[in-house]
């Protein structure tokens, strides 16, 4: 064990952070707000846009701003949080110095480089191709290396948290088992390390077919390996933010698992399952057989929809334990009555949980059907989609981490606790609320990635339904309270780092300890009729029964349309 | 005690199960049996999937089949650049080309019939989106995709394009009807 390593100790939560981890940490959190920042003012000017009424920008600068928001948003905010995540979980929750942190500048430096290359690209109008790029529309080659380079510098970070949790089993720095929470951030660099294995196979000859060396890409040969980039990034978002979850029921109530083996094997379904599902891209292509999709999505993707059904029962489950042993035990529902609705970290995870699940994973099923998919590819259900799962989930997650990272790992008070109070409302339920209006406008038909559906100046354009206009209208109103929730977190974040109140942070010194097993207790058990968390039981049926209803009203929908053989 | 710290069971694979998780798990999994069973039973009972006879082809062999259908049906020409209407009849082969930024011919079809439809891009990847139906395909440069369709009603019919595929995109909009 070197000597030379510092650590400090929080006084408030008793983390204890590795100082190269903590700067690491810091940084990648800023990167990752920073561009937050850039992709939300990108989104005003789209929703502006798409809001039929207002139509506010023209088609060139739309579809290129679009490009950089996707990427922006899906890839680069949420990867550096990642980052951050990858390294709180092994470097702090372990109590291990962080494996080789100049090799993590390395990586962090050509994830920033990557970032400036390929936005680069796109600002310059050099590759308005939209997140996904789909050959043969071409892009500068700027673009493709710029992205190369990020997945190399995210690739490395990966390493890095392999490597900590290598140093941290070798230096003894914990008992027993890691934590769930650092499990989970396991699972997540896993899918991660699959993820960007793909993305290299598929942008690498991208790359060399945009410098003229390599003649053609076939199509669905791009879209079937770039879907295993594509789909899969998306999963490992899933994975860190429900291990996000479960770290602030833990930071809130004190939580502990119900129990260890059963949220495990769901993660161990993740990286089993979930890549597969990539596959329901492809429903509505060309090429492939009736069997090769129906394997692929069903089978692969239903054993990681049971695993999100289970997190989505373990998670409030494990907080109504938790609340019952404390003594809110009068009926089913006191636990969640006498929750702190007023602590952001607390109500933005739980409005997080149920987007993600009700909005965001009964509408992805929907779309992973092999049948319904032909009724929603390519609308703007899709988007409708995963800004409920990466937006409400993903995004929502970690800004609620953030305000418990605000005096912990920065060491500021946060500035107006008032205002944050109200963010994770605004953010979680504006965005619900325009996720549903794209799901519905997308069911009317509308496409994604359109500038005008108005068709104006085509010879023969089509018109949609009134009703269309309208929940573009509500999207645009929902969307701009989102847009209002999101400047208010960057203002607190970015304000609680510049001026918030410096707090006692705990010295730095080669003092450690080491992360004992916790003492044995066993809760005495608050349930009723055998069930220790018979109010989240319920829930869990209210969500199946919306399941149920909604899957089956959609093949009734399907069933009216013309005949397809 | 807590999910940030290790399992307080040195042992904790050998923990017994909670009821409620064990039946959620048996609910859930259940659930995702009957969605998997939806499928292949549509495949067999219902009357809408895609088809997946694709085969590989050129702009040029496309453009020729497209030509000769149009050249054998066609009823009359709309809109400033004489768009040729074609009514092929029921039960035969029709050919639908996108391109940046049109879909080329426009199709008369009947109500009640069953065509062969054959899609394909000449240059960049577009979408087949018939409106209001919302019936939605990937078209890819490359590969024929025959899908046959069966009218339901009659009408006059949108196809627009819902794969982004440069700056005309969202001029890229033509008709079909169904007498």
């Amino acid at each position: 064990m070197s000597a030379s390593e510092l650590f400090r100790t929080c006084p408030r939560s008793g983390l204890q952070f590795h100082q190269s981890a903590e700067t690491l940490i810091k940084v990648n959190a800023v990167a990752a707000v920073v561009t937050l920042l850039i992709g939300g003012v990108l989104a005003l000017l789209i929703l502006l846009t798409r809001w039929q009424a207002i139509h506010l920008i023209q088609a060139d600068d739309f579809y290129l701003y679009l490009t950089a928001h996707g990427l922006d948003m899906l890839v680069v905010w949420i990867i550096f949080f990642e980052m951050a995540v990858l390294y709180f979980c092994s470097s702090t929750l372990l109590k291990s110095r962080l494996a080789t942190p100049k090799i993590a500048w390395l990586g962090f430096a050509l994830m920033v480089i990557g970032t400036l290359t390929f936005n680069a690209a796109i600002f310059t109008g050099n590759a308005t191709v939209m997140m996904t790029s789909y050959v043969p529309l071409p892009g500068h080659p700027a673009f493709y290396l710029g992205l190369i380079l990020f997945a190399v510098g995210a690739l490395i970070g990966c390493f890095i948290f392999l490597g900590t949790l290598v140093v941290a089993k070798a230096e003894k720095t914990y008992e027993g088992s890691i934590p769930l929470v650092t499990f989970g951030a396991l699972t997540a660099c896993i899918i991660a390390i699959f993820t960007i294995a793909s993305g290299a196979i598929i942008l690498i000859p991208t790359f060399l077919w945009s410098v003229g060396l390599v003649k053609t890409i076939d199509p669905l040969m791009y879209r079937t390996i770039w879907w295993a980039f594509g789909h899969s990034s998306q999963q490992i978002n899933v994975s860190a933010h429900i291990a996000v979850w479960y770290a602030i029921a833990a930071i809130v109530f004190n939580a502990k698992p119900m129990s260890e083996k059963v949220s495990r094997m769901a993660f161990l379904l993740y990286i089993l399952f979930l890549q597969l599902a990539s596959a329901h891209h492809l429903l509505s292509d060309p090429g492939l057989s009736t069997e090769w999709k129906v394997f692929n999505t069903s089978y692969a993707m239903y054993l990681a929809v049971l695993a999100s059904m289970i997190h989505g029962l373990t998670v409030p489950g494990a907080i109504e334990v938790a609340q019952r042993e404390k003594g809110y035990t009068k009926g089913l529902f006191e636990w969640i009555r006498k929750a702190p609705w007023g602590n952001p970290v607390f109500s933005g995870m739980f409005i997080s949980l149920l987007g993600f699940g009700f909005l965001g994973g009964i509408s992805g099923v929907m779309m992973g059907t092999e049948q319904l998919n032909m009724i929603i590819h390519n609308t703007l259900y899709v988007p409708g989609h995963f800004h409920a799962t990466v937006v409400i989930g993903t995004t929502l997650s970690f800004m609620a981490l953030t305000y418990f990272l605000i005096p912990t790992l920065f060491g500021r008070e946060m500035i107006n606790p008032g205002l944050a109070k109200w963010q994770p409302y605004l953010f979680g339920l504006g965005m619900g609320v325009f996720c549903v209006a794209m799901m519905g406008a997308g069911t009317l038909g509308v496409p994604r990635r359109h500038w005008d559906i108005t068709f104006a100046g085509a010879a023969l354009p089509y018109e949609f339904a009134g009703t269309a206009s309208l929940m573009l209208a509500i999207m645009g109103v929902a969307g701009v309270v989102a847009i209002i929730g999101g400047a208010i977190y960057i203002y607190i974040t970015v304000g609680s780092l510049l001026w918030g109140k410096r707090l006692d942070a705990g010295k730095y010194s080669v003092e450690r300890s080491v992360l004992r097993l916790p003492v044995q207790t066993a809760y005495t058990g608050h349930g009723t009729a055998g069930f220790a968390a018979p109010g989240t039981f319920v829930f869990a049926l209210v969500f199946l029964s919306a399941f149920v209803l909604y899957y089956f009203v959609n093949w009734k929908y399907l069933s009216t349309v013309w005949g397809l053989s | 005690m807590s999910a940030i710290l290790p399992p307080s069971q040195r042992i904790w694979w050998k923990e017994p199960l909670d009821r409620v998780e064990l039946m959620w798990i048996i609910i859930a999994f259940v659930w995702c049996m009957v969605m998997f069973f939806m499928m292949p039973y549509w495949h067999v009972y219902g009357k809408q999937n895609l088809s997946s006879e694709t085969y590989r082809t050129t702009p040029e062999m496309f453009a020729k089949k497209a030509q000769a259908m149009v050249d054998k049906y066609k009823v009359r020409e709309e809109t400033a650049e004489n768009i040729p209407v074609v009514a092929p009849p029921a039960g035969s082969d029709v050919y639908l080309i996108a391109r940046l930024w049109a879909w080329w011919p426009m199709l008369e079809l009947e109500n009640g019939k069953t065509y062969r439809l054959h899609l394909t891009a000449m240059d960049y990847q577009h979408g087949f989106s018939l409106q209001p139906e919302n019936i939605n395909v990937q078209v890819l440069p490359g590969y024929e995709h025959v899908i046959s369709i069966t009218p339901n009603r009659s009408g006059t019919y949108g196809i627009i394009c819902n794969e982004f595929c440069g700056i005309g995109h969202h001029k890229m909009v033509s008709r079909l009807y169904v007498k």
